[in-house]
This record gives structure tokens, sequence and C-alpha cells, in this order.
């Protein structure tokens, strides 16, 4: 059966998509990436779909949920290199991916998530010291 | 009967082409501007040559026979030259009517005992000049709507031209209306080109966009989410007031999507992003 690799970077976590992806697969993919956020902590996950050329309605939502689970695991999500049809296929089903981040290639996602991620940390410093300021 | 007046065609042939010539030099609408005397010759005798030389017994009331094939493909290929050229639907039609007076004028000539003989041979003389007529006029227009198909191609390919205006910035100028057709090509050559250079940032100028309705505002809407799933960000500048107007009007949210007034603006938010800044340099200026 076949199976797609999760790989850890870091408090991130990649995927890469390679081959085309059938509805149990992509079940598949969901179930472990979720497993996967949750016990390595990540904080982000990169999806790269740059070699996938067909889309259906199924594999949009898969991805929305994966995004949305990752989410309230405190994870953010980050697809890389759709393919130009691929795009256009889902704007027409009707699927413009709300909640997801996007990014051109997996430099620039990474780069994305890296910004989010200080930003969080930054935003968590700050009610930090607002805490000291106050215990104090 | 009709056996004569098939050879006769063909041994009167110098005869009739001669008489098509004069009557086609003497027709007013004779564009000289268009084809010289000598081509105008030499396309008659051309034509002139297959018609009667392709005439037998059996094939002068039936128009389907193979044998005519020959001759609608000259023709064929004279209306189309004709419709490429300009000329205007009277003239390529006088092309052959001319011929049929000059044919008929000569079977008047010959045929000068028998006036039943005359009218019937003359009929089937018509029947096949008319189904000739109504060859031209079928290759003409298709000969016209295929000067016509080219140009909307043309329009259609040179009115989507994605400008790089910076390092990391498109911009795409669309003039005229969208439509549902248009909007695929606007959209695909837009992701196309930021998959190519790798741009983060594109700009959709719609000041040269007549209107917008609701459906143009969905076109936009589409082209600026199918960015935005490609990693890429995409700001709608150019909006005049009116357009402004009937946008809010017509209960359209372009709330989610970054709307500027100008290109100047667009392109000033992009710097932004990117971090770039322009600034004057040296105090000496000429401007």
């Amino acid at each position: 059966m076949d199976k797609i690799p999760i790989l850890r970077m870091g408090a991130f976590l990649l995927v890469t998509i390679q081959v085309d992806l059938y509805d149990r697969l992509a079940l598949n993919l969901e179930a472990d990436l979720v497993q996967m956020v949750n016990k390595t902590n990540a904080k982000g996950v990169l999806i790269d779909i740059s070699a996938v050329s067909i889309v259906d309605s199924f594999m949009g939502r898969i991805i929305g949920n994966i995004a949305s689970m990752s989410k309230i695991l405190d994870a953010e999500t980050v697809v890389v290199g759709m393919q130009p049809a691929v795009a256009i296929t889902l704007i027409e089903l009707g699927l413009p991916l709300k909640g997801v981040h996007t990014s051109l290639d997996m430099e620039k996602g990474m780069n994305l998530l890296k910004s989010m991620i200080d930003e969080t940390e930054e935003d968590a410093d700050e009610d930090q010291t607002a805490d000291d300021f106050i215990a104090e | 009967m009709s056996l004569k007046t098939h050879q006769l065609l063909k041994n009167k042939k110098k005869n009739i082409l001669e008489l098509w010539m004069k009557n086609q030099l003497a027709d007013e609408g004779l564009r000289e501007d268009l084809i010289s005397n000598d081509e105008l010759r030499s396309q008659s005798e051309e034509l002139i040559t297959a018609l009667v030389g392709n005439l037998s017994s059996e094939n002068f009331t039936n128009f389907d026979a193979d044998e005519w094939s020959p001759v609608i493909e000259i023709l064929g290929g004279i209306a189309i030259t004709r419709a490429r050229q300009g000329f205007s639907p009277r003239e390529t039609g006088n092309f052959v009517f001319s011929l049929k007076e000059a044919i008929l004028e000569v079977l008047q000539q010959e045929i000068t005992n028998d006036p039943t003989v005359l009218f019937q041979e003359s009929l089937k003389v018509n029947r096949i000049m008319d189904s000739l007529s109504v060859v031209t006029f079928e290759t003409f227009i298709k000969g016209r709507e295929e000067v016509i198909l080219r140009q909307t191609d043309e329009i259609t390919e040179i009115s989507t031209p994605v400008i790089r205006v910076w390092d990391g910035i498109l911009a795409l100028p669309i003039i005229g209306t969208l439509d549902s057709a248009r909007t695929q090509i606007v959209m695909e050559n837009l992701l196309q080109e930021i998959v190519e250079t790798g741009s983060s940032i594109a700009i959709l100028d719609i000041s040269g966009v007549p209107a917008v309705d609701s459906l143009v505002a969905q076109h936009l809407i589409k082209t600026v989410s199918a960015t935005r799933l490609m990693g890429a960000e995409c700001i709608i500048s150019g909006i005049r007031p009116e357009i402004a107007q009937t946008v809010v009007h017509l209960g359209i949210d372009l709330s989610n999507i970054i709307t500027k007034a100008t290109l100047a603006s667009a392109l000033a938010y992009s710097f932004k992003v990117m971090r770039l800044e322009v600034k004057k340099i040296g105090t000496i200026s000429k401007f």
C-alpha cells in the first residue's frame, strides 16, 4: 500500500506529494499528518503539491481539513507550488481554500512559516512581559 | 440537343472569354486598384478553360457530378482571394454573373433558328451558372469569416500582455470588456507567468475596462483567488469612481481584495510589502 512520507525538519513537517492522490491515500495522509503533528509538536506543516496535476473537490476538501485540524493543534499549514491548472480548477469548483496559506515554492513557504512562528512567539513574549509587569 | 450546347460552348470559348472580359471591363465597379487587368484576364481564362473543358452532355444538367469539382475548386480559390483582398460581395458576384451574360449572348447569336431550343438551353445554362454563383458566395463568406476569426484571435492574443514591472512584481493591464472566455485567458496567462518568474505580487489594472457588472466582478474575484492559491498576492488597480459606485450599488463585496485607485499606488504598495524603497538621490537634478 502506498504511503506518503512525512518528513520532520526542525519545528516543521514536510509533505511532498509526488503521486496522484486517490481518495484512500488522501484520507490516510490526513490521519497520519494529524498524528504526526500531535506527536512531534510541530509548529508548521508544508505541503508541496507541485507534482500534482489533477485535483477534485475531495482533494480540495482534504487539504482544507488538514489545515483546520493542524490549526486546532497549533500548527500553520502552507501549501506550496500549486500548478496554474490546479489553481483554476479549485476556483472553478468554488474551493478558494480559505484558511490555508499558500506560497510559490518551498523556500518562500519556509520563510512564510518562519515569519508566522516568529510573530506568534513575539506575541507570546509580549504577553509574558505584560504578565511579569503585572506580577511586579 | 444539350450535346450541341456544350460542344458549342467549347468551340466558342474564345468568343465567350472576349465577351466576358468586355463585360467585366465595362462594369463601373471594376476594381483596378485591387486587381490588374492582366491578372483578371488570367483568372477568367483559367475558370473558363476549366468550365468548358469539363462540360459534357451527362453533367451539363447535373451539378453534383464529379467533373464539376475542378471548376468549383478554381472558383472557390478566386472567391477566397477576393474576400481577402477586400472585394465587396457585389463585385465578386458580378464576376460570375458577367460570365453568364457572356454565355447567354453567345447562345443567342448561335441559336437563331429555334426560339424553343434557345429558351431550353438558356435555362440549363442559367441553372449551372446559378449553382456556380452560390458556390462563389459560400466561399467568399467563408473567406471573410476566416479573416474575422483570425482578427478575433489576434485581439485576444495581444490584449492580455503580462508585464514584468519589477523583479517579483507583475502587472496585467486589462483593456476591453471582461467575459468568461477572456477571464480564462487572462487567468491562465497570469498564473503561468507567476510560475515562470516566481513573482509574489500581481497587479491587475482595470482602467481599460469600460464597465464592471456583477459577472465581471465575479471574474475578477476568481482571478484574485486563483493567484492567492498559487501563493502570490493580487492587487486590483485602476478603479474609476464610476466603477466604485456601481460595485457598491450592486452590493459586490470586494473587501477581501486589495484595491488601489491607480497603478502607481499599487506599485507603491507592492514596494512596501517587498520592503523596497524608492528615493531621490543627489540634490542637483534637471527635473
